[in-house]
């Protein structure tokens, strides 16, 4: 991709006149038409809205911020007014939100046009984008196999060209994960980075908001919109934004980058392996000076956070109980038949597992046992980061063991499932900002490279990624079969 | 470890979710899975380690004690499955 194709160059040449925001949004529209039917990537299309929001910016009567006339998907756990947000799941397939997420809300106000929103796991719970309510989405680069989840539907969708930018919430690696396996990049925040305000909970000590674009420079603009302090989560924190696009210099020149050698042990697939070590030769190669660093705690990663994220989750989604919103079952004979039966039918069966898992773990007798316990370990891997980054400015390694699966292939064996979130998990687990930029491929497959940094040093982040697609091109690859009249 | 079949029914009437009782073993099978890899947690020592409920360990902020007018219980109960003057409605609960 060269950087006339990117959303800087959009937003100016809609700023001069070359092109209108209809005519932008139209041409979105116009290959989500074309193509959603075989991918599933969205779950609903909000054609009238963005044509109204489009028009709104080229009459003048919208906000004319920075990203002006931009259309962007937005994954269908934000709430947006008006617009139905179902979260992936059968309990909130009636829900219209009645109120914009503030996430949504910020990007509106910078001139964003809404093209859809994105299918995703149900609850966010799922690493393949098998759980929804509303079927699998398929990965453009092949369409036998996962785009990866939670927020699948927004990296496939960004993937083959739906949109520009899409958002999406990490919780353990739900956009580092499938921005790998569909070969975008995405980013997550440090944790309270963006509000949390209208943004379906699923784990609240976890779940951060973020996005997904054909390059970091793309992320940087989207990001910057997003983040920021919001009165109304009160774990948003209180901190300037800085302006992430204008920071990127390209310059990496006596980095100090840390390899985790518990992320290269066994289990790395090998063609992944060699990629990863490619990207990692060509960050050196850049001025990047390589450490390796040691995260003894890496392996208690996947216990604790199947702990912690099934224990907050049960308790957020109590909520739902058919009273206020949602699925209510039809003749409820008392209180708790309309309890238990509108859950029952309301949530799908990764959902229900892991409530009950969080309802098993906070349960008397073993809440010490496992979820102070869990806490414990948590403590003991956010320390490990705290060390690490005492000596070097980033960590890189892989986001992922193995390229995407096939459909199917996980799916009755969630064990299988949560083991393959192990070296995404521990950064969400300590709250660091997250990357994935694409890296290479595997027999077709792409593989992307993680980048994680301190606490609020997403620049950091970003301008290590964008000296990386300066010097790569595996960002510009496309999925076979939507090349064609990708850009407007 | 693995849960017995009532243990799986107490969860499940914990969480209020209604549970087929042909499938209380399958669930125990599954949920038994899922706890065993919580064993390794067992094995670390965390002896002195204060538990983190956070990742950027911060007291909750404080705002100043205004009255704020919500003016949205119109639009919020709009999409509710049964309201009346106001009220949700529920199964009665006191005959």
């Amino acid at each position: 991709m060269t950087a006339e194709d990117g959303i800087r160059s959009l937003v100016a040449r809609r700023a001069a006149g070359e092109i209108s925001a209809a005519e932008i949004a139209a041409h979105y529209l116009e290959r989500i038409e074309r193509h959603d039917g075989d991918l599933n990537t969205l779950i609903s299309v909000c054609a009238e809205r963005a044509r109204a929001q489009a028009e709104a910016v080229d009459a003048g009567t919208a906000a004319d911020g920075p990203l002006a006339g931009l259309p962007l998907i937005h994954k269908d756990i934000f709430c947006t007014e008006g617009v139905n947000t179902s979260c992936g799941s059968r309990m909130l397939d009636n829900f219209i939100a009645p109120y914009d997420a503030t996430a949504v809300a910020r990007l509106a106000a910078a001139g964003a046009v809404t093209l859809g929103k994105a299918n995703m796991d149900e609850f966010a719970m799922g690493s393949s984008n098998e759980t929804s309510y509303y079927g699998p989405v398929r990965n453009p680069w092949n369409r036998d196999y996962v785009p990866g989840g939670s927020s699948g539907g927004s990296a496939a969708a960004v993937a083959a060209g739906l949109a520009p930018a899409a958002t999406g919430t990490d919780t353990g690696g739900s956009i580092r994960q499938p921005a790998a396996l569909c070969g975008v990049t995405g980013i997550k925040p440090t944790y309270g980075r963006v509000s949390r305000y209208g943004m379906i909970a699923f784990a609240s000590s976890l779940d951060q908001g973020g996005c997904f674009a054909r390059s970091a420079e793309d992320c940087a603009h989207v990001l910057g919109a997003m983040a920021g302090f919001d009165a109304r989560d009160s774990t948003c924190v209180e901190r300037d934004v800085p302006d992430y696009a204008a920071a990127l210099d390209g310059d990496i020149r006596g980095l100090r980058i840390g390899l985790p050698k518990q992320y290269f042990a066994d289990g790395l697939e090998a063609g992944s392996r060699a990629a990863i070590d490619r990207a990692i030769a060509e960050l050196e190669g850049l001025g990047a000076e390589l450490v390796e660093i040691d995260l003894p705690h890496t392996d208690l990663a996947v216990s604790t956070y199947y702990v912690i994220a099934p224990a907050e989750a049960s308790s957020n989604l109590a909520r739902y109980d058919g009273v206020r919103y949602g699925h209510r079952c039809a003749d409820p004979v008392d209180l708790d038949d309309l309890y238990s039966r509108s859950r029952a039918e309301g949530f799908g069966r990764e959902v229900q597992r892991r409530i009950m898992i969080g309802a098993y773990v906070l349960s008397a007798g073993y809440y010490d046992a496992y979820y102070v316990k869990a806490q414990q370990t948590r403590r003991l891997i956010a320390d490990d980061f705290t060390r690490a980054f005492a000596d070097v400015d980033l960590i890189a390694g892989p986001v992922t063991q193995a390229p995407a699966f096939r459909l199917g292939e996980k799916l009755d064996d969630p064990v299988s499932m949560y083991l393959n979130d192990v070296y995404t998990l521990p950064a969400s687990l300590a709250g660091l900002p997250g990357m994935s930029v694409p890296a290479g491929f595997v027999e077709g497959l792409p593989v992307g490279l993680q980048l994680l940094a301190p606490w609020f040093e997403e620049g950091r982040l970003l301008n290590a990624a964008h000296a990386f697609q300066q010097a790569t091109d595996w960002h510009t690859r496309r999925p076979p079969g939507y090349e064609s009249q990708e850009t407007p | 470890m693995s849960l017995t079949d009532d243990q799986v029914r107490n969860v499940a009437r914990l969480a209020r979710l209604g549970l087929d009782d042909a499938r209380v073993a399958e669930h125990a099978g599954e949920l038994s899975n899922i706890i065993d890899v919580f064993e390794s947690l067992a094995q670390v020592d965390t002896d002195g380690v204060e538990p983190m409920a956070h990742p950027l360990d911060l007291t909750a902020r404080l705002r100043p004690d205004e009255a704020v007018p919500v003016t949205t219980r119109d639009a919020f109960q709009a999409i509710a499955p049964a309201v009346a003057d106001g009220v949700y409605l529920v199964p009665k609960v006191i005959e």
